[in-house]
């Protein structure tokens, strides 16, 4: 029974996990039999396989091959300064394409769990043919879990799931003719898929794009070789590096400074929230709300594990019931208390009967004590109480 | 005399709780050492279940010739049996969830057996674990066919109940497929009749697939070889049918085995109801084979105390528990399966009849 993919919004090196997939790839390369006898063969072998799919015994046979549960396999790894890599992956047949500016889930096996990011897609949108590659450059968060493992230990070969691309901080078809770039930090990586998007398929000669890009010095500016290269080669783009060290943050103002025809300009900005907010002020301001599009990597800040393990507020999304709840009251009796109808079984953490996605926040298991939850985490509600403020697709 | 055994000397509520806590700890410490080793096992299982499978399919598709057949009958037997027993029954119990794999998640998971993963899912996981043995509660208590204590009510029918558990056990998957849409719930009014109606057209939909696939489909490909394939298809079936009623059949229905009434489970706490999921089971012995091909429930004991512990680990806590119940003096029923297996049959004879025979 698939079931819906949960909504969530844009989360860079936020976990995320695709519950199921849909089983047919939407995208225009599905593979060389055409579509519709494919899609005939695929049916009439399911019902051999019934109960389960052909995709079922294609994925063992390579996990490249299975649809419903998109993989790819990693076939390079190049180092990007000393904290980040960038990964080539080869997508197998699940991969549906992506728009220039979007991101991909990734799903990484850590001793035997999943885990799932997000990261921007590098890699022009290619329109045919099969053994097209994805990039993504992963920059390493030294507490993190996930990306020391992608950056420092993973080898080509290394199997990968992938999500369906997601995101609408895209790349318009056909671009608007004036641009402007704001990014900084990694913020680059999503505004870099569209700039090599631009060269790959050289662009209108009107295309003016200015990118203001900021990064703490020369030695750590991701990509600054290429982009200083790619600015001197193509008449379209203009490149403003800012390094913070030496001039301190970028503002608002100055971007203003630096690009006196901002509001004649469709402006796409990806980086810290701080600049971001206040592009966002200053756009209203000045009535361009929709001509800036901004890029978050974090929604909010994230409960460091063990802190807040006193309950707290539970939001029920989509019974829409919000509720306080105690520590060690079940989140389950906390949503029938408030008058949520929700799903339950054996009430003492047997029958998995009760299991909702959790979005955001994180849950203490009352049996043990644990405090855990990744977003799109299966939460047995009767067993778990709220570790600071929650929300649950139920 | 009652024809179950007595009731364990009550522990005092201090030493039920202490007993809770040891098997609590257990339970911790497997949680917190699943990882790599775990996965690659279901993963290998998986594989080697899907591989028979093929394997048996291809087999049967020449079995004129006698050889195949015998072949590809005996793979298909194993195929079904480890995707019922290890994989199906323990993957829908959630034992397999923290690996967060989509693919082999108790939400996603649907078994090659006629009942419905989410139909099963209630009457076992959450009806059955939760009222284990409880007489008016767990319905697998003979399967509201079989009278297996003397607290649940004699009917002149019960007489021909060695005929029919008999009589059931080749055909096991269409009784638990009947069973579990609980018609007897709807006419205790606790189940509505479009509930009903619901679950029926799920298992009729299922079914469908279910039998199309095995009596019709594979024999029609397999042209002139297509009775002996349909032959060897019936066959796979029927005797993983006849293992999964023995192995859960043995589970808790073997003599020593206890029986509940309803007011003990009043206000239980979880050191009582571990208490009762250890009385209310029965272990049987065997090798790593015989552990696999059952999914692990001759460790029924461990998997009643943590349905949600990977199978694959019960063996290793099994001494433990037995250990910590020696130290409580808590009864543990285990033994070779043919005698859990004739237990369970004297079981059956001895209720089958209004009195005790053995007065």
């Amino acid at each position: 029974m698939p079931v819906p993919l949960l909504p969530v919004p844009y989360q860079g090196g936020r976990p995320y996990m695709p519950v199921s997939l849909p089983q047919t790839p939407a995208g225009p390369i599905n593979g060389r039999i055409a579509g519709p006898i494919r899609r005939a063969l695929l049916a009439a072998a399911g019902r051999l396989t019934s109960p389960l799919t052909p995709d079922d015994y294609l994925g063992l046979v390579d996990p490249l091959l299975s649809a419903r549960h998109p993989a790819g396999r990693v076939t390079a790894v190049h180092p990007e300064g000393p904290r980040a890599a960038t990964l080539v992956i080869r997508p197998g047949r699940g991969w549906s394409g992506h728009r220039a500016g979007q991101y991909l889930p990734v799903g990484v096996e850590l001793d035997g769990v999943r885990h799932w990011r997000t990261y921007s897609l590098t890699s022009p949108p290619q329109d045919g043919g099969r053994g097209r590659e994805l990039t993504v450059t992963v920059m390493e968060d030294p507490r993190g879990t996930v990306s020391p493992h992608l950056v420092r230990r993973t080898a080509p070969g290394t199997v990968l799931r992938l999500g369906p691309a997601q995101g609408e901080f895209v790349l318009p078809e056909p671009p608007p003719a004036r641009m402007l770039m704001v990014t900084a930090g990694s913020g680059i990586t999503p505004v870099l898929g569209m700039l090599r998007t631009l060269a790959h398929r050289p662009p209108p000669a009107r295309t003016d794009v200015l990118l203001l890009h900021s990064a703490p010095g020369p030695g750590d500016c991701l990509f600054r070789a290429e982009l200083t290269e790619l600015a001197d080669r193509a008449p379209w783009l203009r490149l403003r590096l800012h390094y913070t060290r030496s001039v301190g943050r970028l503002t608002a103002e100055q971007v203003g400074l630096l690009c006196p025809d901002w509001q004649a300009r469709e402006t796409w900005a990806c980086g810290p929230a701080g600049l971001l907010d206040a592009l966002r002020a200053r756009w209203d301001a000045a009535g361009a709300t929709r001509r800036l599009h901004v890029e978050r990597f974090r929604l909010g800040p994230f409960a460091p594990p063990g802190a807040a393990i006193g309950g707290g507020r539970v939001r029920f999304e989509r019974s829409g019931v919000e509720a306080e709840s105690a520590a060690g009251v079940p989140l389950l009796h906390t949503g029938e208390a408030a008058g949520a109808v929700l799903p339950y079984g054996c009430r003492r953490g047997i029958c998995f009967g009760c299991l909702a996605p959790l979005l955001h926040g994180r849950v203490r298991d009352l049996r043990t004590g644990e405090v855990h939850g990744r977003t799109g985490e299966l939460i047995q509600t009767c067993v778990n109480g709220a570790a600071g403020p929650l929300t649950l697709d139920l | 005399m009652t024809s179950t055994p007595a009731a364990l000397p009550p522990l005092s509520p201090a030493r039920t709780e202490e007993f809770g806590a040891a098997l609590d700890r257990i339970r911790a410490e497997i949680v917190a050492t699943r990882g790599d080793e775990d996965a690659r096992y279901i993963r290998t299982v998986i594989a080697v279940q899907r591989g028979l499978e093929a394997g048996g399919r291809l087999a049967l598709a020449v079995s004129l010739l006698p050889p195949a057949w015998c072949a590809g009958t005996a793979m298909l037997t194993v195929a079904k049996t480890l995707e019922n027993m290890e994989l199906g029954h323990n993957i829908l119990h959630g034992q397999w969830d923290w690996m967060g794999d989509p693919a082999i998640h108790s939400t996603t998971w649907e078994f090659d057996f006629l009942t419905p993963a989410d139909a099963w899912k209630h009457t076992h996981n959450h009806l059955h674990h939760t009222y284990t043995n409880v007489v008016g509660r767990d319905r697998d208590l003979g399967y509201t066919i079989l009278r297996m204590s003397p607290e649940q009510p004699w009917y002149p029918v019960h007489l021909l109940q060695p005929l029919y558990a008999a009589l059931l056990a080749p055909v096991f998957e269409w009784g638990i497929a009947l069973y579990d849409l609980e018609a007897d719930a709807v006419a205790d009014g606790r189940k509505s009749v479009r509930a009903f109606l619901g679950e029926i057209t799920r298992l009729a939909r299922k079914a469908v697939r279910q039998c199309a696939k095995d009596y019709v489909l594979f024999p029609l490909l397999a042209g002139p070889s297509a009775l002996p394939c349909l032959l060897g298809n019936v066959t796979a079936n029927g005797l993983r049918n006849v293992w999964a009623h023995t192995v859960i059949f043995c589970g808790h229905f073997p003599g020593d085995v206890r029986t509940f009434t309803e007011e003990e489970i009043e206000d239980e706490s979880r050191g009582q109801w571990y208490l009762r999921q250890i009385q209310g089971s029965a272990d049987f012995e065997g090798g790593f084979l015989l552990r696999v091909l059952s999914g692990n429930l001759g460790h029924q004991i461990e998997h009643h105390l943590f349905p949600d512990l990977p199978s694959n680990r019960y063996a290793e806590i099994a001494p433990r528990v037995r250990r910590l119940c020696e130290k409580y003096g808590v009864p543990y029923v285990t033994g070779p399966l043919w005698r859990q297996y004739a237990s369970m049959w004297r079981r059956v004879l001895r209720h089958a009849v209004p009195w005790d025979p053995r007065r």
